[in-house]
């Protein structure tokens, strides 16, 4: 897998600090899970996290608050090194690892629900979305999304298939990270379905009446 | 507070080399000594670092205490030769603050934690060290003017928006974007070099 699509270094940033939606987070962790340049970029940030940390600002602590954490030292349970498997997530490479105790099953037991023709949707509604959406999207073979823009951030991450807009081909593994000044209209452009994880942290601004009409009855 | 970049290196690495041994006693001995030192290195700095994040005074020493508490249960799965010390505490800092936040939902940091990456390509042979990070950052940071490192440091360390940065700074968001972006394109091109020769 050649990833050629990759987060934007706001999103990055904002992913490392943990300041990002819990809907974003996921598809951000999920593309990291992948892509060995973000990965590394991330460490780097982390690093740097690390730094700040190391030699940052301090805040005076409270008397004996040392002596009141040692006391509650001998009721801890020690983590051992040994990784224990959580045994709640299917074993399933279908999906990035992150995202896999969100979608407990296989790719093609997946419930799809119709949204429009050639698109289908599956809520992933664990999770908090603000404002936003945050769902596995399928669009059937030449299929596209109504052309829209962004009040906020888009995420789109290519599971399966692959698909092209104005910006490039995204296929399995590449990311769309797109803010607010972006229109684009993305079309499923092989022969398979294109599968997409897709986070919003606002709604879409569709142009046209039949897409908002759309929008109106699927919630997107 | 500017990040100290022209901190020499040896020292830096000295600390660091320092606090990743108190880590490596606490894993193996349960060695209190070893906690109590990086407790009084880290505690007050952890403690900032959540009331600069919006924590007040008392919650901000309870996450402190618990980011101790983690680092005394974990120290196990603290491996030396993939990450600095300094770097792992500030993950589990950061990833407290954020279940903090999600208290109300009952996730779990060890259930629950997106920002701990998989590391799948960790027996690959392409990974790139820890030692490779640290060295490949502070050549990074090295180039970067003191703005760039600033604005850096508001944008993803104190998870500022742009435009809270352009804000505390004074300066128009234009300027406030431009110089994170010249940061990061900074630290993309060291990158880019080096995962290039590797791949």
């Amino acid at each position: 897998m050649t990833i050629k699509h990759h987060l934007s270094d706001t999103t990055l940033g904002a992913f490392t600090a943990g300041t990002l939606m819990e809907s974003i987070s996921l598809v951000v962790a999920s593309h990291l899970s992948l892509c060995r340049v973000c990965q590394a970029k991330h460490n780097q940030l982390e690093y740097i996290g690390g730094m700040h940390l190391l030699q940052g600002p301090t805040s005076t602590l409270s008397d004996g608050f040392l002596q009141k954490t040692l006391l509650r030292l001998g009721n801890q349970e020690i983590a051992s090194s040994q990784i224990h498997a959580n045994s709640n997530l299917h074993v399933n490479d279908t999906f990035p690892a992150p995202l896999r105790e969100f979608v407990p099953t296989e790719l093609k037991n997946i419930e799809w629900n119709s949204l429009a023709p050639g698109i289908k949707g599956h809520p992933l509604t664990e999770l908090n979305t603000g404002n936003g959406t945050l769902s596995l999207l399928k669009i059937s073979p030449g299929m596209s999304i109504p052309d829209h823009s962004h009040q906020g951030t888009e995420l789109t991450l290519v599971l399966k298939g692959s698909f092209s807009d104005k910006i490039g081909q995204f296929g399995v593994g590449d990311i769309a990270d797109l803010d607010d000044s972006t229109k684009h209209q993305p079309i499923a452009d092989t022969s398979e379905a294109c599968i997409c994880l897709i986070a919003t942290d606002a709604s879409l601004k569709f142009t046209g009446l039949m897409p908002r009409l759309v929008q109106y009855f699927t919630g997107l | 507070m500017q990040l100290e970049v022209q901190m020499s290196q040896d020292h830096e690495a000295n600390t660091s080399q320092i606090f990743s041994e108190l880590l490596v006693k606490v894993a193996s001995g349960q060695d209190k000594a070893a906690f109590s030192k990086l407790f009084l290195h880290f505690a007050p700095r952890v403690k900032s670092y959540m009331m600069k994040l919006g924590s007040d005074e008392t919650m901000a020493e309870e996450l402190a205490q618990q980011v101790m508490l983690q680092i005394w249960r974990k120290a196990q799965l603290f491996d030396p030769k993939k990450a600095a010390a300094s770097t792992w505490i500030f993950r589990i800092a950061r990833n407290l603050r954020i279940d903090g936040l999600r208290r109300e939902k009952h996730f779990l940091v060890d259930d629950f934690d997106f920002t701990r990456v998989p590391d799948e390509k960790e027996n690959q042979e392409v990974t790139i060290g820890h030692d490779e990070t640290a060295a490949i950052v502070r050549e990074s940071l090295n180039e970067l003017s003191d703005d760039q490192a600033t604005a850096l440091r508001l944008s993803f360390y104190d998870g500022l928006s742009h435009a809270d940065i352009a804000d505390r700074l004074r300066l128009p968001l234009g300027t406030v974007k431009s110089r994170i972006r010249l940061a990061f394109s900074r630290l993309r091109a060291t990158l880019g070099t080096k995962v290039g020769e590797m791949i």
